[in-house]
């Protein structure tokens, strides 16, 4: 395997355009005979799918839902960023491209990132069209929030749900091109492995959730846009279905798998409350413009009301150690401050894993109503789930798992290593690096849906004949029956413990060994663990009801099986990176002051993993991260 | 606390169905509704019994995905709240507690307490969009959209498509649902140019999906989870007659 990157020749601000032109186009006519196989209906699957669509591509489109709308990019709350300057505040868009690659510590590859900070303005342009109520001020014209690792006001924003409103436009897109008989729709389907024939990826094998039939779709390309693999933690803010299953079966075909141990950990979620804890919810990074986090400066007040601890008794962390970005530090440094007041045993809250988040102030100098109008619908929340009101008692706040940079690899065109198939969004590695800001995750699944793929994947379709092998052929045959017998193995074990058993004991071990900090000898331990725990999961799950209907235990047993694979390769990947960047903290790797201490002269490289078998460990592949505009320098939001 | 549950239990669309008994016991306040489900779900199956079947995903209360009827009310009649977000801290030790899928014809009960919302994309395919394709549009602040339209269109493109509204509603009417993307897309400027076919599709793709017509009685607004309001119906009706007034 050799990576190439293809990023194009020219000067940083030219190279998409460049690209754009000496790619090669295909026929508006011979458009129609392409099939393109679309997995995953999110912002990066739903923008994508409909976008292929009214450019005349045959598209099919899967998702495991019960509908398209209901994908996870639905839960982002805060906002999107583009580099409109609407602000007259600065903003360009070098700072937002410059931004993204400061707040992914330096581990992100420029020419992409560069790119998506061009398109971030058409975005806008494209949901303001397809009528996502934006926030609006007295004029008309579009409002802006600012956003942690900014100092810009850039972030656009549709109360607290923005992926919602997002997601909803895309989705409008693509029902319109469903509408219109362009797009054939596969809900309540899940798909299970990828079909590979003559090194190109030709179709998928998928198993229909309600008649549990196994079958096969064939395709001239089959882009993956499937999320992220933020559950093999357990606890995490993703949806309860969110999994990492078909770009797991895609790495064992010959996809490399980028940088799986760049995870992100959000510090603002809803602290955990007890082992029956299903998910973790977050309260919008946005709140973090008003509110204020603190804890109590001495141990033996942590206990006592939050109102009743003077203003001389509170450490305000965030302000204290970095003055200039304040309560708006970047997401893997404020989390890491939690934790560390948390292991100072200043926590809060009875678990004592938790932080003060405080509107008192802003109540204070903007009045309640205000602070409702911003942020109502996350008090609303916040109080269903605590049963606590955040207008009169600060909120408790603890960080949780919750977005992941690492993906599978991809070029510039958005390929993996699998000539002809494609990964979109979170499901990629490509742009955030090692630490993604907030209001970028949605800014980078429309990039790549909208104004990215439908232009590469051209490129890509024009080089190749649309000759479909039919689903008869032995490969796509050979593949359906390895995915049925292992539901059928799945089925046969009948031992004593339940799939969430299992999964719940993986997620408490990586969190413990491979979470906020990690260590070497922590990571030895869990690489030792993890095989151990698979092996007890194929010998001993229980799995009850069968394969020809709908069985939710079979699904989730399915996906779990992937995590115990997924979590050995992320362990395996946080060990060989000797160094701290980002969401990857090594408590070997830290300076003074206990900030990341990154290694450029051995690590500024992408990390890309390539399945060698079940019995050999994974090779590594080293991809140079080339920065031509940027100096890399020590990330300081002091 | 402990609670006795009722729930429903059905093979699939052709099978009938029953109530089956359950006991849930420890049951901790934080709980949500839907994890207190889990725990039962977990005894069921080490005990080698299929689960509960229920949809839910996101459970913060934003995907729309599921879907229970408790104690005869869709989502279980706490304000603005959906079943996921709905907390065990409601309910009394002791209490017994029906659980249902949504009932209405055009929603098939796929399994237990699943059930089968393919008609409401059907309705969106049919017109919930703007026609505009990827590329080309007018910049962002090009086209001005006054701060009361945009909130008001706001407030109606919060529904999440969950279906509640026809649950409640003893014709089982999607008015709700419909009405509420007619209004986000019709009152904003850039969903003007196809106002009158937008209603017209949506309203004859709905009736022919099955679901009934509307009396007014505002049950669905009562457990709407997001708080859509009673006169997106009214706006609805009257964009719905304007067009076909106008030949759509």
């Amino acid at each position: 395997m050799k990576l190439d990157a293809k990023i194009p020749s020219g000067p940083l601000p030219q190279k998409w355009d460049k690209h754009k032109f000496d790619i090669k186009l295909v026929n508006p006519a011979n458009k129609r005979k392409f099939d393109v196989l679309v997995v995953g209906t999110g912002l990066a699957g739903a923008s994508a799918a409909a976008s292929l669509a009214e450019l005349g591509y045959n598209v099919k489109c899967f998702c495991y839902q019960d509908s398209p709308r209901r994908a996870h990019s639905i839960a982002a709350q805060g906002g999107i960023n583009a580099a409109k300057n609407y602000r007259n505040d600065g903003d360009s868009v070098f700072r937002l491209f410059y931004d993204t690659i400061k707040g992914g510590d330096f581990r992100a590859r420029e020419a992409n990132v560069h790119r998506l900070a061009q398109v971030s303005v058409n975005i806008i342009d494209q949901c303001v069209a397809q009528g996502v109520p934006f926030a609006r001020e007295y004029g008309g014209l579009l409002d802006n929030r600012s956003f942690g690792g900014a100092q810009v006001s850039r972030t656009f924003y549709a109360r607290g749900q923005t992926g919602q409103q997002l997601l909803l436009g895309a989705y409008q897109a693509l029902s319109r091109q469903i509408g219109l008989g362009m797009v054939k729709m596969y809900p309540r389907t899940e798909m299970l492995d990828l079909v590979v024939i003559d090194g190109q990826a030709k179709g998928i094998v998928v198993r229909d959730l309600v008649s549990g039939q196994i079958s096969s779709f064939a395709g001239d390309a089959v882009v993956l846009a499937t999320g992220g693999y933020g559950n093999v933690f357990f606890l995490s803010t993703n949806a309860k279905g969110c999994n990492a299953t078909a770009i797991w079966r895609a790495y064992k075909r010959g996809a490399a798998f980028a940088n799986p141990c760049y995870t992100q950990i959000h510090p603002t979620c809803i602290p955990v409350s007890g082992d029956h804890q299903s998910k973790l919810t977050l309260m919008s990074e946005s709140l973090r413009n008003d509110g204020r986090v603190w804890v109590p400066k001495r141990k033996e007040d942590c206990g006592k009301e939050p109102g009743s601890i003077p203003e001389d008794g509170r450490d305000y962390y965030l302000e204290r150690k970095y003055p200039s970005f304040g309560n708006l530090a970047p997401r893997d440094i404020s989390s890491r401050a939690a934790k560390e007041v948390c292991d100072e045993g200043r926590g809060v809250g009875p678990t004592k894993l938790g932080v003060y988040l405080d509107f008192s102030d802003s109540i204070k100098r903007l009045g309640e109503d205000k602070i409702r109008e911003r942020y109502g619908n996350l008090f609303e929340m916040y109080e269903r789930i605590t049963g606590e009101n955040a207008y009169q008692t600060p909120m408790r706040i603890f960080p949780a798992v919750h977005y992941t940079m690492g993906g599978l690899w991809v070029d510039y065109n958005l390929m993996s290593t699998i000539p002809g198939l494609f990964v979109l969004g979170e499901a990629n590695f490509s742009d955030h690096g090692a630490n993604r800001l907030g209001a970028s995750a949605l800014m980078q699944g429309l990039a790549d849906g909208y104004f990215v793929l439908p232009y590469t994947i051209g490129n890509y379709l024009a080089g190749t004949r649309p000759v479909k092998q039919p689903t008869s052929h032995a490969e796509f045959k050979r593949v359906e029956t390895e995915v049925t017998e292992r539901t059928k193995r799945l089925l046969a074990i009948q031992g004593k413990r339940t799939v969430l058993s299992l999964h719940r004991e993986l997620g408490k071990l990586l969190w413990d060994k491979c979470g906020m900090a990690r260590n070497e000898a922590g990571l030895k331990d869990a690489l030792q663990r993890i095989p151990q725990l698979r092996e007890e999961f194929w010998k001993n799950v229980i799995i009850t009801g069968e394969a020809g209907s709908v069985n939710q235990a079979l699904e989730y047993a399915g996906r779990v099986g992937d995590f115990m694979e997924l979590a050995e390769l992320l362990c395996t990947d946080a060990l060989m990176r000797r160094e701290s960047c980002g969401g990857h903290f090594r408590t070997e790797f830290q300076t003074e002051d206990g900030e990341a201490k990154r290694d450029d002269e051995n690590f500024s490289f992408v990390g890309a993993w390539e399945y060698q078998g079940a019995d050999k460990p994974p090779l590594l592949h080293k991809e140079p991260l080339v920065y031509e505009e940027v100096h890399m320098s020590t990330r300081s939001y002091k | 606390m402990n609670l006795t549950l009722k729930v429903w239990r059905q093979k699939d669309a052709n099978s009938p169905g029953r109530f089956e008994t359950y006991e849930a016991r420890d049951v901790i306040a934080d709980m949500s509704f839907l994890e207190m489900l889990d725990v039962v779900n977990e005894e069921l199956i080490a005990a080698g019994k299929e689960p509960i079947m229920f949809d839910s995903d996101c459970r913060e209360g934003i995907c729309g995905t599921c879907s229970l009827v408790i104690n005869g009310i869709p989502h279980g009649g706490h304000r603005g709240t959906t079943v996921c977000q709905l907390h065990m801290r409601h309910f009394q030790d002791g209490q017994t507690i029906t659980v249902e899928p949504w009932r209405a014809r055009p929603f098939p009960v796929i399994r237990d307490l699943i059930v089968d919302r393919k008609a409401f994309d059907r309705i969106i395919q049919a017109g919930g969009f703007i026609s505009v394709n990827t590329g080309g549009t007018p910049d962002g602040n090009a086209i001005p959209v006054s701060k009361q339209i945009s909130d008001k269109a706001m407030d109606a493109a919060a529904c999440i498509g969950c279906g509640a509204c026809v649950a409640a509603c003893k014709n089982a009417s999607a008015m709700l649902f419909v009405s509420a993307k007619v209004t986000h897309l019709n009152l904003l400027p850039q969903g003007k140019a196809e106002k009158d076919r937008r209603v017209a599709r949506m309203v004859s793709t709905m009736d022919e999906a099955g679901f009934g017509n509307c009396t007014v009685t505002g049950s669905c607004a009562a457990v709407c989870p997001k708080e859509i309001p009673l006169d997106m119906i009214a706006k609805m009706n009257r964009d719905y007659a304007l067009a076909i007034f106008k030949g759509e």
